[in-house]
Order: structure tokens, then sequence, then C-alpha cells
């Protein structure tokens, strides 16, 4: 029993870092159309912007502040990056969609392949606060800590999302604009405002659920967000393009299984994922149109 | 005195076909032009190139400043209303949301004037538009459009699909609004187009073939001619 | 160019490259010796892989339009397998060669027939994910077949002595030329057989194609799979380039690689990706000699350190080519045609370019 308590909240954690990463894909994809390759490097920003501020401000002698303030400033620089990318890279090709695919793999390539020439292909360790390390015991099981922050954080962006995108302008523009862009525009509204923000807001939760990583594995590696990218992949996919809630839900099924399934038949987790796809791909082929909510 | 709209020389290719072929155009302010034409013509084509919503050639201009280089947003916050053919309200978002959000920053919205018109916007406010019937989707569709103070409406085909009560109760909102406001509508029921248009314009072949009263369309020859047989009186 | 001359020049061009390696003198320093050494016979070798499958790639994504991400996991199976098969089973090359052909067909299939009930943007996510299913496997070795993170060295006492060896590189050399010739000469019969333009015209418009009656997902199908297939037997002689297979083969990375030759040498054409995967294999090759040269090295950190990562370099010049070179290098040449003969038809085409639909923006 402990040991399946276990399996859950560690699942459960994995599952918050992936739908950190597909519920920005996800909106993108829901509001723009573009399937963003360039979100594993948003994550990798993130997190190597989270561990060269940490090494920089040993001046802060709070293990717990210094990292919360690194973190909340590789985020910043996470959500700018992605911003600028949108700005910069994607807006110039609106609606030419292949080719906005093609420049966020162009991006995602260079992107990796600067962060390993700057800081080198091993793996960095994250000084993290040695609480978030300890153990809680809930029954008989001693759960890791960092579980509780990951869950944590992934309940509260999809409260925040949630809220932004039902009690704000912007949430009524980007949920309107996933439903038909055009006649957004005919209201008289500049729907690109919206683009750079979703960008920004999965830069945001990209370098988030990076950060978090980094706390989970204790260190980060350049390509830490390719790896991850692609489960968030198929938990969009299981969850319907363009939907928040799918995404989270998805995301569960995802982490769980994996846990599951790698703690009772060695190792084979991973796979199981990509059996469950095609098993909802056979079951629901239509599912795959998606509406944000 | 020049006309509040005045379209020349619109192009607009779509694919391989090259739909519009130089239309020309005039609406003056006050009342309603109607466009008209066979189905498939380009009346749609005409209203969604003016608003920029289609690549388009020519020129536009309104009040006498040229908008055909606009993008759309800019354009229609220079006063420019406009229901689609298929209503294109937004399903997934309430009656109140798809109102909210299409008041313009920094405008007035004028909800009386919406929720007088159409009483039974403001007692589904809180319903998803996709689960209102047709009827109910084309008040939000013309509501929208006229909580905004709009120089020119562009409204397509309003009584399309509608039963004949409906039709009737549409054309006395549309006749309400000719009062203070200009449209370009287009419509298929001449009855309607009788009763409300102070011009006609009629569409051929990607060209404007033919301008002039409402009374024209009293000409049986001329209407078989242009808009052919389908066109009840 | 009349018919006789656009035979004529594609067969010589052949001819001359398979005289290379008779070739005993060197280009300067563009490669690393003279032409007939094996270095320099290795390398071309392994570009002419690149070409065909980077043909391979555009007969999915050029021709017919299906993005697919998971094209790494066809040329894996192609150098596993046939790697397992003579090292770990210890069959002889051509059982291996047989037992990787079914293979070559019988993955894609399957991987197709589920990956196409969705199309687009889902069709490349749901490819990736099949692809990463195979890097997984590789990874976690569960057989101990494929050595996991290391490569898997393949046993030179079941495959063919000619292919084995320093002093026989040039018979791999002739095998990888054949090979793209027989590429090439497939995807250009198939493209312009009466299937291959139902896949055009599915490429073009679906829709238009379903309305005429024809089942487009049958003949996706068939492209995927023969895509694939051909992308399989370029693995096999990669291995035997590369004495064995190794997991970086496996990666979606991988697959972005072949995306990004395709698209530097002009998608949806014959030649494009003839040209763009040997001129990436050899730019990437090179960039790594010269990222380490001297002149680079000398460079304040802020240019040495991206100019000495090859991905740093392609990935920018891909950003750059989509940009400003859509039709890739080979559409270059078009455009300079194009000048000459006057610039309606490239009017033309720009015209019904998607740049000038808009949405109003
Ligand atoms: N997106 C499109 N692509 C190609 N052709 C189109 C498109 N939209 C409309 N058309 C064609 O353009 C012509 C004009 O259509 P439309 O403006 O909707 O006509 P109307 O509103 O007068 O019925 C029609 O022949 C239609 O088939
Ligand atoms: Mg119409």
């Amino acid at each position: 029993m402990s040991t399946f308590l276990l399996l859950t909240i560690t699942g459960l954690g994995l599952a918050a870092m992936y739908f950190l990463v597909a519920s920005g894909l996800s909106l993108i994809y829901g509001l723009m159309g573009v399937l963003n390759f360039a979100h594993g490097a948003f994550l990798t920003v993130g997190a190597y912007a989270t561990w060269f501020a940490e090494s920089k401000l040993g001046g802060i002698s709070s293990l717990t502040w210094r990292f919360v303030l690194a973190s909340l400033i590789g985020l910043l620089v996470g959500g700018i990056f992605a911003a600028l990318v949108e700005l910069v890279l994607i807006r110039p090709l609106y609606l030419r969609h292949i080719e906005q695919v093609l420049v966020t793999v162009g991006l995602s390539l260079a992107t990796v392949a600067l962060v390993q020439g700057i800081w080198g292909n091993d793996p960095r360790l994250y000084a993290v606060p040695p609480w978030l390390h300890e153990t809680t015991s809930v029954g008989s099981a001693s759960i890791p800590n960092d579980r509780w922050i990951e869950i944590a954080a992934a309940l509260l962006v999809l409260a925040g999302l949630k809220a932004f995108l039902r009690y704000t302008r912007y949430g009524l523009i980007i949920r309107a604009g996933v439903e038909n862009r055009a006649m957004v525009t005919a209201l008289g509204i500049d729907v690109r405002k919206a683009f750079t923000l979703v960008f920004a807001i999965g830069g945001v939760a990209a370098s988030l659920a990076g950060v978090l990583s980094g706390v989970y594995f204790s260190e980060v590696d350049p390509g830490r967000g390719t790896s991850l990218l692609i489960f968030a992949f198929i938990v969009v996919v299981i969850g319907g393009l363009g939907s928040i809630t799918g995404s989270a839900v998805a995301s569960v099924v995802v982490g769980l299984t994996q846990q599951y399934v790698n703690y009772y038949s060695s190792g084979i987790g991973d796979l199981s994922i990509v059996l469950v796809l095609a098993l909802v791909l056979l079951a629901r082929p239509a599912s795959l149109e998606g509406r944000t909510a | 005195m020049p006309a509040l709209l005045e379209v020349r020389d619109l192009h607009v290719h779509l694919g391989e076909s090259h739909v519009l072929q130089g239309v020309d155009l005039d609406v003056p302010a006050g009342g309603i032009t109607a466009l008209l034409g066979r189905n498939g013509v380009g009346k749609t084509t005409t209203l969604r190139a003016l608003l920029g919503l289609m690549p388009r050639r020519g020129s536009v201009r309104l009040d006498g400043d040229a908008i055909e280089r606009e993008a759309t947003h800019r354009i229609v916050l220079r006063g420019l209303g406009y229901v689609p053919e298929d209503r294109d309200v937004f399903a997934g978002l309430t009656v109140d949301e798809n109102l909210k959000l299409a008041v313009r920053d920094g405008e007035d919205a004028r909800y009386d004037l919406v929720y007088d018109l159409f009483p039974e916007l403001k007692q589904r406010g809180r319903q998803r538009a996709g689960t209102l019937s047709g009827g109910q989707q084309q008040m939000v569709a013309i509501g929208r459009a006229l909580l905004n103070r709009n120089r020119l409406l562009l409204i397509d085909e309003p009584t399309k699909g509608l039963a004949p009560a409906l039709v009737a109760d549409v054309a006395r909102v549309l006749e309400r609004v000719a009062e203070s406001e200009t449209a370009l509508l287009v419509e298929q029921n001449l009855a309607v187009v009788r009763r409300l248009a102070g011009a006609i314009v009629v569409l051929d072949q990607g060209r404007v073939v033919h301008t002039g009263p409402p009374t024209d369309l009293d000409d049986e020859a001329l209407v078989h001619r242009l808009l052919g047989v389908g066109h009840a009186a | 160019m009349s018919k006789a001359l656009r035979l004529l020049v594609p067969l010589a061009l052949v001819g001359l490259l398979a005289l290379v390696p008779t070739f005993g003198f060197g280009l300067g320093g563009v490669f690393p010796g003279p032409l007939s050494s094996p270095g320099t016979l290795q390398l071309l070798a392994v570009c002419f892989v690149f070409s065909g499958v980077a043909l391979s790639y555009d007969l999915l994504f050029g021709f017919t339009g299906l993005l697919s991400f998971g094209h790494a996991l066809y040329f894996a199976a192609g150098a596993y397998v046939s790697a397992i098969a003579v090292t770990k089973w210890h069959w002889s090359f051509a059982e291996a060669c047989l037992v990787t052909a079914a293979v070559g067909l019988v993955l894609p299939a399957i991987v197709g027939w589920i990956s196409l009930r969705t199309s687009g943007i889902a069709f490349a996510m749901v490819t990736l994910a099949f692809a990463q299913a195979g890097e997984i496997l590789v990874q976690k070795d569960p057989h101990g077949w494929t050595g996991g993170n290391d490569s898997l060295g393949y046993d030179y006492h079941h495959v063919p002595a000619i292919f084995v060896g320093v002093f026989n590189t040039k018979n791999l050399y002739w095998l990888a030329l054949g090979y793209a010739v027989v590429v090439f000469s497939i995807v250009a019969w198939t493209v312009r057989s009466s299937p291959g333009h139902v896949l055009q015209a599915i490429r073009e418009n679906e829709r238009r194609v379903e309305v005429l009656g024809l089942r487009t997902r049958r003949y996706k199908l068939l492209a995927f799979v023969l895509g694939s297939f051909l992308a399989t037997a370029g693995g096999v002689i990669y291995m035997l380039a590369f004495n064995g297979a190794s997991p970086g083969i496996t990666t979606p990375d991988f697959t972005l690689m072949l995306l990004v030759m395709v698209v530097l040498g002009g998608t949806g054409t014959l030649w494009g990706p003839i040209l763009g995967g040997a001129l990436y294999w050899y730019a990437d090759q090179r960039l790594v000699a010269v990222g380490g040269s001297h002149a680079i090295q000398s460079l304040p950190s802020v240019l040495r350190t991206p100019l000495s990562q090859p991905l740093f370099v392609l990935g920018v010049l891909f950003i750059l080519v989509v940009f400003f070179l859509p039709g890739g290098v080979v559409g270059l040449a078009a455009r300079g045609r194009a000048g000459r003969r006057g610039l309606r038809r490239l009017e033309d085409s720009l015209r019904r370019s998607p740049r000038l639909e808009g949405e109003g923006l």
C-alpha cells in the first residue's frame, strides 16, 4: 500500500511537469495553429536561467529564498524569451503553419546547441533547499517533499489559467480566438497581442516545468526539454488539442500509467504510454479538434 | 456629396478563380443599400474583402480615407460593424460574453438599445451561444454589431434559414436600425429588400451590373435576368 | 532542357561520381584527403546515404504533405535490425537483409495505419511518439540486443567481406551511390505515376481528392510505407558504413535533421533532398573541423562558443532558409532561371503563395 501511494504521488509529480509543458503547447496550438517545437527550448532556457541565477545569488544566505528568487528570475527569462520568439520569428510567418513549425524546429536545435556550447553537455547540479529532498510520512509511505511542490504548482497553474481564461478580457479573446480567429479580428480586436501573450504564458509554464524537473532530478541537462516535450505532445494529443482541462486529465493518465507500469513490469512504462496513445487514437480518432476550457 | 463608402476596381482571387473582377460600388450615408446577386456570385466575398478578411486589390474609401491596406481590426475600429453570413457567434462563449467581446475599448456600449431590440438576449445572458436556436444566434450576431456606434454596418443574409415569423422580426429590427444608421445589406428575400432598401446594387460575373432604386425590382424581366428564377417577389 | 538532356546530365553525373575512387588527387581543403582516400570516400558514401534518406522523407513531407516526425524510426530499424541479426543472432547477411526488409514494410504499415487516423499537426505528434518508442526500446535494451546507450558494433564475420575494412571503403562508396540512384529512380517514377499525382493532389487539397471518390488514406499509407521502406534500406548501408548502429539515429533530432536536409535542398523536389542531404552531412562533418580550427578558436568567446557548435550554425541557417529562401538551394537555382526568363512565373507563384492570404493581419 505504501509503495502504491509513493508511486501515485510520484506519478502525479511527473504529471504536473507534463501538464505545465502541455498546457502552453495546447493553448498555442489552439489559438494559433502552431505546433511549437521550441517549447522544449523554453523549458531549457528557464531551467538554465534559474540555475545560473542561483549560482550568482550567493549573497542570499537562506537557501530557500535564494532558490525562490532564482526561480522567479528563470520564469521571467523563459517568458520573455518565448514572447520574443513569437514577435520575431513566428509573427512574420503568420498563417504559414508549416514554415512556423520549421522555424521552431530550427530554433530548438540552435538553442539546445547553444546551451551545450556555453555550459557543456554534462548535467548541472541544482542546488535546492534541502527540505525539498526530505520526506514526509503519509500513513506508512515516505513521500519526498518535492512531489508536493510539483503537484501544488501544477494545480495553481491550472486554476490560474482557468480563471484567466474565464474572467479576463484577454482570456475571453483567447477562448474566442481558438474558435474563430477571423471573427475576433472582425470585432476590432488585434488578436496578435493575444498570440504574444499565449507564447509568454507558455514560456513561463514551460520554465516552471524546467525548474521543477531540476528539483525532481536534482540536475538539469541540455536535452531535458526535448525529452519532456515528447511526453507533452502525447498528453496534448490524448487530451485534445486546445483543451486545458483535457491536458490536465491526460497528464495524470500518462504520469500514473508510466509510474505503475514501470514499477510492476521493469522499465517499460514509457513504452506503455505510446501504447495508450495508440489505443486512444484507435478508439477515438475524431478527438483531435480541441476547444479551450 | 461623396458617398460614405466608395469602392473602386476591387479584385479578389481565391485559389485559381478570379471571384471579384473590378467591383465599383458606392454606399451613400444613411439608410440601407442592398447588395444582390445569384448564389456564389461573390456578395459575401465583397463584404469580407472590404473588411480585409481576404487578400484584395483595388481602392476602398470610408469617408474619404483609404482603408484598403489596413488590417481588419483597424478597419473595424474606424466604425464598421459586421454581421457575417453564418452568424459566427462564439459557440463556447455565453451570450453575455459574446456581447462583451464586441464592446470596443473606450466606447460606450449600447446595451439599452440591444436589449430593447432583443429582450431575449438579456434573459439568456448566461446561456452558451452554441445551444441557442438559429434565430437567437442571429440576434446575438446583430446585437453585437449594434452595441457599438458604427458608421457603416455590413450585414450578410440576416434572414437566411429563418422561419417566416422570425424573418419579419429581423426585418422590423433592421427597419429601426436604418432610421439612424447606414448599412450595406446582402439579402435574398426581395420582399425584405423592397421594404428596407433605399438603393440596390446587383453583382454578376464578378462586377456590378446594375444600380438603381428598389422599385427596379418590380421589373420581372430584369429580376429574372440578373437574379435568376429562384427569387420570390 | 530537352528530354534527352534531362536524362543525360544525371547519367553523366553518376558516371563521374562512380569514377571518384580512382581519382588520386585532392581538392584543396574541400575534403580530408585525396578523393580516393578512405576518409573522403567514407564521407561521400554517408553523404549519398543521406541524399537517399532525405529524398525518402521528401516523398512524405514534400510530395504528399505528410509532416512525419518519426522517420528516424525506420532508418534506425534498418540499422539496428540488420546489426542485431548478424551480431546477436549470427545470421548470414542475406538473411539479415530479408528480415530487415520485412520489418521495413510491416512496421510502417502498422504505425502508418494508426497514425493516419490523424492529420496535420496531430499526425506529426503521433509519428513522433511512435519513434520515441523506438528510441526507448533501444535504450532500455530489454534482451541485451541493442547495447543500450552504447553503440552496437557488427560482427564482421557475418558481413560480406567486400564491405569490411578500410581498404574496401570504395565498395561501400559504390553501394551508397547505388542506393541514392535507386531511391532517386523509385521516387521519380512514383511521383510521375498516376498514384503519385494523387499524392501531390492530396498535398494541395485533400478534400477535393476525397470528393473525387478516392480513398486518400490508402494513398497516404502507400507513400508512408514506401518512404519508410527506402529509409530502412538506407539504415542498412549506414550500418555498414559505421560498422554498426548507434543510439543517436533513433532520436527525434535525427528526424529533425532529415527535415532540415529536405528544406535546405528544396521541399517537394527530387534534386533538392539529394543535394540537401549531401550538403548537410558534409557541412556537419566539416563544421566540426572548422569549429575546432584555429581561426574559430582564436575568436572572442561570444562568437567562438556558438560557431563551434555545428547544430547551432545549422539551426540558424535553417531558420534563415525558411525565411529568405523558401525553395531551398534548388529553388534558388530555379529563381535564377526565372530571372532570365522574365519574372512572370515567379509573380504567379507569389500571387498564389499563402503569404497573401490573410485573416486581416
Ligand atoms: N475559400 C474559398 N476558396 C475558393 N473559392 C471560394 C472560397 N470561398 C468562396 N469561394 C468561391 O467564391 C465564389 C463567391 O462566393 P461568395 O462570395 O460566398 O458568394 P455569395 O455570397 O454571393 O453567395 C463562389 O463561387 C465560391 O465557390
Ligand atoms: Mg454569401
